[in-house]
């Protein structure tokens, strides 16, 4: 097998020319509406974007991934469908879809189109990847953040389709797409809208020198005069359980598994998946140019190179590498 | 058709005395025509309950009851997916009692294993349109059970698409939400342990640890690698307008309180001998927690919409177009 393949994130095209420019092997963005995961306000690509994309990319041979990764509301399939037609109009490499009604769509409308499972499918074992694949003709899943690198092992040994891992970015302590937590708080969740602990719920309010920060009708955490204040994600959220005040779900923290190149590489993981679409361009240049240089350096058999601008990219400073090890359960 | 109550799997770990003890009670005295059994959360429990199994699904079928199994809701390690594969084995492997008569598919992979049989999908498979259901349905789903964060636009369109397709649509009526799951247990976590040496903690919170705000608002409920509501979903108020748009399964998803009193109460609203609005004022409060009924009315799921219950944030207000989202 080849090195890993680097598969980047854009929502913007400034960021896309970022991305492909600092040594993305594919990069991955959505449409601008509700079909995406990442439905944030002023991010995303017009389908012009999208095809101005699709020629900068492949004049360097890069690929373009869209993910229609949303599940399509009932009685309102449109939306969805026109962004899988679009996508194989606008000759992308690959759609990322997770709703069954919308692969079989997809794979019955536009058979020689390339399927991808999004991580929002949450297929995490042997049978479900396979499922996928015959039903579909899924060729590359990517998996959840619940597994551990041996299980992805045993898994790859299993399956017939390449895989996918996230290595870098926001960590979802959840299994991905099987979380109505941002729902519950909010009444807008990834799966239907494509956000999570959206910003038009979120307020900062001053206490005394503390710092509350609400999502909905609910506070996430209170930060000290003396602790940075972060974004109130639901999950991140520090909240009060046996009397005691505690990061529960998961701490301010990214993933970064790095470090884990030879195992996953001993997986069989085909393609490694740098998280962020709501980042700038030039997050998003200085993390691909660290995993490009450490990837080259893997495969030329070289120490992989410590990069201090990664360091600095993480939520906190702090990082973790999740699920991949065993000990994070 | 005759509307239909089901009373969900137990979500939480109970001493395998009071689980068994508890379906003694429902067999003899509960007016549900469902029981769907199986420890779908966490399969470090599994053993202690696999003991009481085929005596609990004699006691429900000689009562009457139709009995179902429930395949987990998480299934990523080899031992998981090879209870995952007895269990919905065609061969009618050891794992399944005889007295059952479905597997309720909780995850892709069991629905893998069910095709071309007749099964039904359960409240963890992301099913949120109509295109979806005809796939499941063409592939042997006869009942399917829909995830509780969807709205009643959604219902309603999936419930006439099932009466189009033969598929028999529920909808969960009572008890906390299921709102995630997780490989970390936190459970575990809470108690300073791993989810490998959890000394089995989640059995020291019968319907779950309560999770609070830091100002000490109710919020949240864990069960191990689960997370519920702490609001205790309740669409009483709403059964008729679930009936009218052709929902037949009414889910009651379980407590340690008296849930023979919870499927009178919702038996007697579908019989048309009692109001809903009542029966839901009646239940308020019967666990610890505030009725929330907000997912289906589009806004936040601890939110209650309606009715003079309670309000999980104690802010009453009426839906403004924000709140109701960017779909709507």
């Amino acid at each position: 097998m080849d090195g890993f393949e680097l598969i980047c994130p854009a929502g913007t095209p400034a960021a896309l020319r970022a991305a492909v420019d600092a040594g993305a092997d594919a990069v991955y963005l959505g449409f601008r509406d509700e079909t995406n995961a990442r439905n944030f306000p002023g991010l995303n690509f017009t389908r012009e974007d999208v095809a101005e994309a699709v020629a900068y990319a492949h004049a360097r041979k890069v690929e373009v991934f869209v993910a229609i990764n949303t599940y399509p509301q009932a009685g309102g399939l449109g939306p969805w469908r026109r962004a899988v037609d679009d996508a194989a109009r606008l000759k992308v490499d690959a759609v990322i879809l997770a709703d069954l009604g919308l692969l079989d769509y997809a794979a019955g409308r536009h058979p020689d189109l390339r399927l991808h499972l999004s991580v929002q499918a949450s297929a995490a074992n042997a049978d479900a990847i396979q499922l996928y694949r015959e039903a579909f003709g899924v060729r590359r899943v990517v998996l959840p953040r619940v597994l551990t690198v041996p299980e992805i092992a045993r898994l790859n040994a299993q399956v017939d389709v390449e895989t996918e891992v996230f290595v870098f970015g926001g960590l979802c302590p959840m299994a991905e797409g099987r979380c109505s937590l941002s729902s519950y708080a909010t009444g807008l969740s990834p799966n239907k809208q494509g956000v999570c602990s959206p910003a038009s719920h979120v307020r900062y309010e001053p206490r005394g020198a503390a710092l509350a920060s609400t999502l909905g009708d609910f506070t996430i955490n209170v930060f000290g005069a003396d602790e940075p204040a972060g974004y109130p994600t639901l999950c991140k959220g520090r909240f009060v359980a046996r009397d005691t005040p505690a990061y529960l779900f998961e701490e301010p923290t990214s993933l970064n598994a790095m470090d884990l190149l030879p195992d996953l590489k001993a997986a069989g993981v085909r393609a490694l998946k740098i998280e962020g679409r709501q980042r700038g361009k030039a997050y998003i240049g200085a993390v691909v140019r660290a995993y490009r240089e450490a990837l080259d350096a893997f495969a030329a058999g070289r120490p992989v190179p410590r990069s201090a601008d990664l360091q600095a990219m993480v939520e906190g400073g702090a990082q973790t590498t999740g699920a991949y090890k065993r000990a994070w359960r | 058709m005759t509307p239909s109550l089901t009373l969900g799997p137990v979500l939480f770990n109970w001493p395998v005395d009071r689980w068994r003890d508890f379906y003694a009670r429902i067999a003899d005295e509960a007016p549900v025509d469902t029981v769907i059994l199986g420890e779908i959360v966490c399969f470090k429990r599994a053993p202690f309950f696999a003991t009481a199994m085929d005596a609990v699904v004699d006691r429900l079928t000689a009562a009457g009851k139709t009995v179902w199994l429930a395949s987990p809701i998480l299934v990523g390690s080899e031992r998981e997916l090879a209870a995952m594969r007895d269990l919905t084995a065609a061969d009618g492997d050891d794992a399944v009692p005889t007295g059952a008569t479905l597997i309720e598919a909780n995850d892709m992979g069991a629905l893998a294993r069910l095709a071309g049989r007749p099964h039904a999908v359960g409240p963890m498979i992301n099913l949120y349109n109509e295109a979806t259901l005809a796939w499941l349905a063409g592939r042997g789903a006869v009942s399917v059970s829909l995830p509780a964060e969807l709205p009643a636009a959604s219902v309603a369109t999936l419930a006439k698409a099932g009466c189009d397709l033969g598929v028999a649509v529920e909808v969960q009526v009572w008890g906390r939400a299921p709102l995630a799951i997780s490989a970390r247990c936190y459970h575990a976590r809470a108690h300073g342990l791993h989810k490998d040496g959890c000394q089995y903690v989640c059995g020291n919170d019968p319907d779950g640890l309560p999770v609070a705000t830091m100002d000490g608002q109710p919020f949240l409920t864990v069960n191990g690698t689960q997370t519920l509501s702490h609001g205790c979903l309740c669409l009483a108020a709403e059964l008729e307008a679930l009936a009218a748009m052709g929902v037949g399964r009414f889910r009651l998803s379980p407590h340690a309180v008296d849930m023979v009193r919870v499927a009178e109460a919702f038996r007697a609203v579908l019989d048309g001998r009692r109001e809903g609005r009542a029966v839901a004022a009646e239940l308020d409060g019967l666990i610890d927690a505030p009725l929330v009924n907000g997912f289906f009315h589009d806004t936040a799921g601890a939110r209650h919409v309606g009715g003079a219950a309670r309000f999980q944030s104690g802010k009453e207000k009426p839906l403004s177009q924000k709140d109701k989202g960017s779909m709507s």
